[in-house]
């Protein structure tokens, strides 16, 4: 009885008594889920184009992000850094798509899957001979991205928001709707969405599939980066930082594979989900359960719409 | 020359259904054994036995369990690790509870535990299909990881909060413990992976293997010739939580002799389905090439600059060593996806036709 009083009415409890407080964790988990959405992004770019589940999201991130505060700290401008950078991301996608997938075409998810797994190892093992192991801090200033705090007063108390966070949010939400425009309006996008439904059908029309893994992964890297810059300003960039992309995996899932609006609203689930759930349940069970909370809300989405919330219907024929 | 079938008649359907149909790789095996059981413990030293057959051997049985599920039955599965980990902490936990019942056993049975566990995060298999399945044993995995570090009843209430594991002998030998000698506890290691290889082989070669091949060949069309879903795929799942949770307890009681929750980590997931992969998805042989490969390469590349002298700081040679292994895995994966055992089977060929070309 006590327990489910625990479980069921406590948290509630808590959450009316403080509203401030959970107005802050609701943020919280609002902006971790924003920045979830965009490395799910990446993977749904990939995933769409190619159909490789590109393992190597996260370490992309990483790479992206030290590239450039590699490049500034040898004394490159920011800016000029930022633009060489997405030259770099751009050299990866076209060597990805030469040397990984054009060799693997036609071969099971399985197999590619593992290539990206390979790509992983190839890139953090660059990334440290590059730049070493050490974490490094992002230029957030220099990019003129906006530091501090700004607090309000009100339901009962002081919600403060950072203003990395409020950019971040704008940045990305900026983003999506660059991402959205391209695949709606532009030829390319249109291109890119062709190759989604079908590739042989794409390919008898005309459409180059190499040209546009190469532009996919490239949009990837970019997306890479804007994340990369996002999670390093709000702590520092580090190898540790290739983990989130497991954090955005049940992201995936529950947005579906293969929906870029899934992704976001996916992310956003998850990450207030996850807040909500450390803080308010997370003590009942001796905290810590934030490593996997995602993955049972995801799970359980799951069970009820195989193919997630956004998926595209999974139609099975003999 | 010597690989050729010719004069060799099968004269009964089983004699043609055989797993090894020819002489040659009757007596070849039979070498391997006689190798493995008797000279390898004789001239081998301390590092060979502790540090490249004891985990070869003991990585190869969790391949061979992860093949079942991924190979055979067509489920991907990150949750290997954690599977393992349920092993090793039901071993623990056996053996504290029941010390005088011999550990060999405790490790064979603390299989059927990380069975249970398996059929139970197998369950969503039934509903939910290829990477977001995969997905979805990820959630097992960092579940399980979880508890290994949050329940301390599961360690004993160690302070360090890993595994210590106790001294059990086996016929008045120690076996486990820092006592026991690196031979014993090979001849125990190798004994239980070629009696659970070859159980292995027989079930794959069986109603059940075919039953699990039909499901990943299709699982629709297995389903209406009279597959019965539930219980294939839930089989799977159990047999291969039984063969990763034996490995598992064999890691911490017969190699490591004592460890933490991050050796179930989700690297060690990953470690494992690299080695089925590259090994041969659907091949028992593979699982076996693939855990040397993927173990013993790290080795050898570490090896490597110290012996050609080269001066290298050893974080240069690790951030190398990350590299290369990356580079080699894409590199088998473009030169053969079908793994080490197709090439295996590639080379067995061109010998049975040479000097001619086909």
């Amino acid at each position: 009885m006590h327990l489910l009083y625990q479980i069921f009415v406590d948290p509630f409890v808590q959450m009316g008594a403080a509203p401030d407080l959970f107005a802050q964790t609701l943020w919280d988990g609002l902006v971790a889920g924003v920045l979830y959405a965009l490395i799910a992004l990446g993977f749904v770019l990939i995933f769409k184009a190619s159909g490789v589940f590109n393992f190597a999201q996260g370490i992309m991130v990483v790479f992206a992000a030290l590239t450039l505060v590699g490049l500034h700290e040898h004394g490159v401008p920011a800016f000029l850094a930022l633009g060489l950078t997405i030259v770099v991301m751009f050299v990866l996608a076209f060597s990805v798509e030469r040397l990984m997938l054009r060799p693997l075409v036609n071969q099971s998810d399985v197999i590619l899957f593992m290539a990206t797994f390979g790509l992983t190892y190839i890139l953090i093992g660059l990334g440290q001979l590059i730049f070493g192991g050490n974490p490094k801090v992002m230029i957030t200033n220099e990019l003129y991205l906006p530091s501090g705090e700004l607090r309000f007063k009100g339901l009962g108390g002081f919600v403060s928001f950072q203003k990395i966070d409020i950019a971040a949010v704008i940045i990305a939400s900026l983003m999506v709707a660059v991402l959205a425009v391209f695949f709606q309006r532009t030829r390319i996008g249109r291109a890119l969405r062709a190759v989604a439904d079908s590739h042989q059908a794409a390919l008898s029309v005309g459409i180059s599939l190499e040209q546009i893994w190469v532009i996919v992964w490239f949009a990837a890297g970019v997306v890479a980066l804007t994340t990369g810059i996002m999670w390093g300003a709000r702590s520092e960039v580090s190898f540790s930082l290739q983990i989130i992309a497991l954090k955005a995996l049940p992201v995936l899932i529950l947005g579906g594979l293969t929906s870029i609006p899934g992704a976001i609203v996916g992310g956003l689930i998850i990450g207030v989900g996850e807040k909500l759930g450390e803080f308010y349940w997370g003590p009942l069970l001796g905290g810590g359960i934030e490593t996997w909370f995602a993955y049972v809300i995801a799970l359980g989405f799951l069970v009820f719409r195989p193919q997630g919330l956004f998926g595209e219907k999974i139609i099975e024929r003999i | 020359m010597l690989y050729r079938e010719v004069g060799q008649y099968k004269t009964s359907y089983a004699a043609d259904m055989a797993v090894f149909p020819i002489l040659q790789d009757r007596i070849g095996i039979g070498v391997i054994l006689l190798v493995a059981f008797v000279v390898i413990p004789l001239i081998g030293n301390d590092f060979l036995l502790q540090a490249v057959m004891i985990p070869f051997l003991i990585f190869s049985l969790a391949a061979i369990g992860l093949n079942l599920l991924t190979g055979y039955t067509g489920l991907l599965s990150l949750g290997t690790g954690a599977f393992m980990g349920v092993g090793a902490y039901a071993c623990l936990k056996l053996t504290t509870y029941f010390p005088q019942v011999n550990i060999v056993i405790w490790i064979i049975a603390s299989g059927f535990f990380s069975a249970a566990v398996g059929v139970l995060f197998g369950l969503p298999s039934l509903r939910i299909k290829g990477f977001y399945l995969a997905v979805a044993t990820l959630a097992a995995q960092f579940f399980l990881e979880w508890c290994f570090i949050r329940i301390p009843w599961l360690y004993n209430y160690a302070i360090s909060g890993a595994i210590e594991v106790p001294k059990r002998t086996l016929a008045g030998i120690p076996l486990t413990g820092p006592t026991a000698t690196a031979t014993t506890r090979y001849l125990v290691v190798l004994s239980i992976v070629v009696l659970m290889t070859w159980v292995a082989s027989n079930l794959v070669h069986g109603r059940i293997g075919r039953m699990w091949m039909a499901v990943r060949d299709m699982d629709l069309a297995a389903e209406l010739i009279g597959i019965r879903l539930l219980r294939a795929k839930l089989l799977a799942f159990a047999v291969s939580s039984f063969y990763c949770g034996v490995a598992g307890a064999m890691i911490v009681f017969l190699w490591y002799g004592g460890a933490e929750a991050n050796v179930f980590a989700i690297d060690q997931s990953f470690l494992i389905l690299f080695m089925v992969i590259i090994g041969g998805l659907g091949t028992l042989m593979g699982s076996f090439f693939g855990a040397a490969l993927i173990y013993i390469l790290p080795i050898v590349l570490r090896m490597v600059p110290e012996a050609f002298g080269l001066p290298l700081y050893p974080a240069t040679v690790e951030h190398l060593q990350f590299l290369i292994l990356g580079a080699l895995i894409i590199v088998f994966l473009v030169v053969e996806p079908s793994g080490l055992a197709r090439l295996w089977q590639i080379g067995k060929q061109k010998l049975r036709v040479w000097p001619f070309p086909y």
